[in-house]
């Protein structure tokens, strides 16, 4: 029984020892917070698809450093990130700034959107409406209007008729 | 008719165009960060001579001169196989080479260099890193190009090569020892 007290303590020990080693040297929780979101928007560039918070890069460790350093020199989180940007680049930063040359990185996708719609206004406006009044057969009547080689058609025709010998699913 | 056809060949004009934009932005090698110091004054720093660890190194003492600045370790693996390059280039006697300790344990960096050779005029201790960050070190080794005025023009990310050395970095030398 008191041999295991003992294993116990010592266990207890280490533990202590190894949670003293890994918790940071000051305690400012405020100030971890804030280092964390902004570590959280800074690349690693070592290993390149991981932030400044998620990678053991040894120059991510470094980095990390230098950036609680900069905050706790008073540096607010701009700043900081100019730090980085002048040493390393925007590539550093996972949100790019708005300039000339992300222009197409930013606005691209929108570009791309508006002409989609653009283009599928355009289509379905042309298009006879549905709702024609001549029945059930309105469908295949628009889609003969809007088939111009009449391939269409023949491709409705052959999946319309009845499967042959032929059809190698049928085997 | 004509104008229809043409009309249905858009969206694999389209596709064809954005392979095209993909597959140029796919052949870039996405480890390679352009540095924005290019063009800027190269970061001052006083360093403790690798050899002598009581003497510093100041780097405005290559003021006036064409140099190069290398960053190595004797852990580094890939820096064993730009040495044998770099020390032909200190036989043939072009360019000054200042070799940036990076890192590194002081014996295991003096020991590294008396086993493969030192190329270097001088080489300074950065142990912890930070005159690395601030000339933007993120994967050794690195060369850079420093011109007369102190101001960066090249950088080479990643072990040097005979074609880097012979087509880029020794022309640039060149070009900046006539200016």
């Amino acid at each position: 029984m008191r041999r295991l007290a003992t294993t116990l303590g010592r266990a207890m020990l280490v533990v202590m020892m190894a949670a003293h080693v890994v918790a940071p040297a000051h305690a400012d929780p405020a100030l971890d917070a804030r280092l964390k979101l902004l570590e959280e928007e800074l690349r690693c560039l070592v290993c390149q698809n991981q932030s400044l918070a998620d990678s053991n890069a040894p120059l991510a460790e470094d980095l990390r450093r230098e950036v609680r350093e900069l905050a706790a020199a008073g540096k607010s989180d701009d700043e900081i990130k100019q730090f980085l940007v002048a040493r390393y680049g925007d590539f550093v930063l996972y949100r790019p700034p708005v300039k000339s040359t992300t222009w197409l990185l930013w606005f691209g996708p929108l570009v791309l959107l508006g002409t989609g719609i653009v283009v599928w206004w355009q289509i379905a406006r042309r298009r006879p409406r549905r709702d024609a009044p001549d029945g059930p057969n309105a469908d295949a009547g628009a889609n003969a209007a809007a088939d111009a080689d009449g391939g269409l058609a023949r491709a409705r025709a052959l999946l319309d008729s009845p499967p042959d010998s032929s059809d190698p699913r049928g085997a | 008719m004509k104008a229809l056809r043409l009309r249905l060949l858009l969206p694999l004009a389209v596709f064809v165009a954005l392979v095209a934009l993909l597959w140029a932005g796919l052949s870039r090698d996405p480890r390679e960060v352009p540095s924005p110091l290019i063009g800027k004054a190269a970061p001052a720093f006083t360093l403790a001579l690798l050899h002598a660890d009581g003497k510093t190194f100041d780097s405005s003492e290559m003021k006036g001169r064409v140099w190069l600045l290398n960053v190595w370790a004797s852990w580094c693996v890939a820096c064993r196989i730009e040495h044998p390059l770099l020390m032909e280039l200190s036989r043939a006697n072009v360019v000054p080479v200042i070799g940036l300790n990076y890192k590194d344990k002081r014996a295991e960096g003096i020991a590294w260099l008396a086993e493969h050779g030192d190329p270097y005029q001088i080489s300074v201790v950065d142990a912890d890193g930070r005159v690395g960050i601030d000339w933007g070190v993120y994967g050794v080794p690195e060369t850079f190009v420093v011109d007369k005025a102190g101001v960066i023009r090249f950088k080479q990310i990643g072990p040097v090569t005979r074609e880097a050395l012979e087509r880029t970095i020794l022309p640039l030398v060149r070009e900046l020892e006539k200016a």
